[in-house]
């Protein structure tokens, strides 16, 4: 049974803005891969931390939300513990109220992207 | 007896007795999810030091009061807010 998910991470600043693309399109392969449903995907770029990590006062912000088979999780995790570029990373699974909440969020996403256009 | 009790004449009602009401704003324009992911909306609930504000300060109910602390503390989690600050509103 495919749950809702919400991944945030932060990508170290040391790396040049090709390989902090390099480091996101690696994450949205694996959830290609494990045949993943993407609802939205969102860069805040490079944003100041609240508090050094790991010696940095900034990093890229990457959030995905997506909807995949429970056990996927795990594997998904492990990768990003084992990656060195990923400062944090927080993975939430969305109740019925957190989904309606991120649907809004993309409309209005789209709207002001439709807006700035 | 009844006059003189009513013999004090204040220039203005004394405000002290007059409890505003609280309310938990959550219940009342239906907000369902606490997002983590924009701080400035939990900064309402935090102090100058960065520390959860308490119930009977915010008015908000136990249920809120728990999905605010969770959110606050998974953007603290995310370095999107501050575990400790001063003076930072």
């Amino acid at each position: 049974m495919s749950n809702h998910y919400e991944t945030v991470f932060v990508v170290t600043p040391v790396l040049s803005a090709e390989q902090a693309k390099e480091t996101v399109d690696k994450f949205k392969q694996m959830l290609k891969d494990a045949k993943a449903k993407i609802h939205n995907e969102e860069h805040w770029g490079l944003k100041k931390l609240a508090y050094p990590i790991q010696k940095k006062s900034t990093g890229f912000y990457q959030l995905f939300q997506y909807e995949v088979e429970g056990d996927f999780i795990a594997k998904l995790e492990l990768a990003f513990k084992r990656d060195e570029r990923i400062m944090r990373f927080l993975t939430v699974k969305l109740d019925k109220h957190a989904v309606a909440y991120a649907e809004k969020r993309i409309e209005r996403l789209k709207s002001t992207a439709k807006a700035a256009k | 007896m009844a006059e003189n009790s009513s013999e004090i004449r204040y220039l203005n009602p004394p405000a002290i007795d007059v409890k505003k009401e609280k309310y938990c704003r959550f219940k009342k324009n239906r907000i369902k999810y606490i997002d983590f992911k924009d701080p400035d909306f939990l900064l309402q609930f935090v102090n100058e030091q960065g520390k959860l504000l308490p119930r009977r300060i915010t008015g908000t109910s136990l249920k809120y009061q728990r999905k605010v602390a969770q959110a606050v503390k998974r953007a603290r989690h995310l370095g999107l807010m501050p575990y400790v600050a001063d003076l930072m509103k």
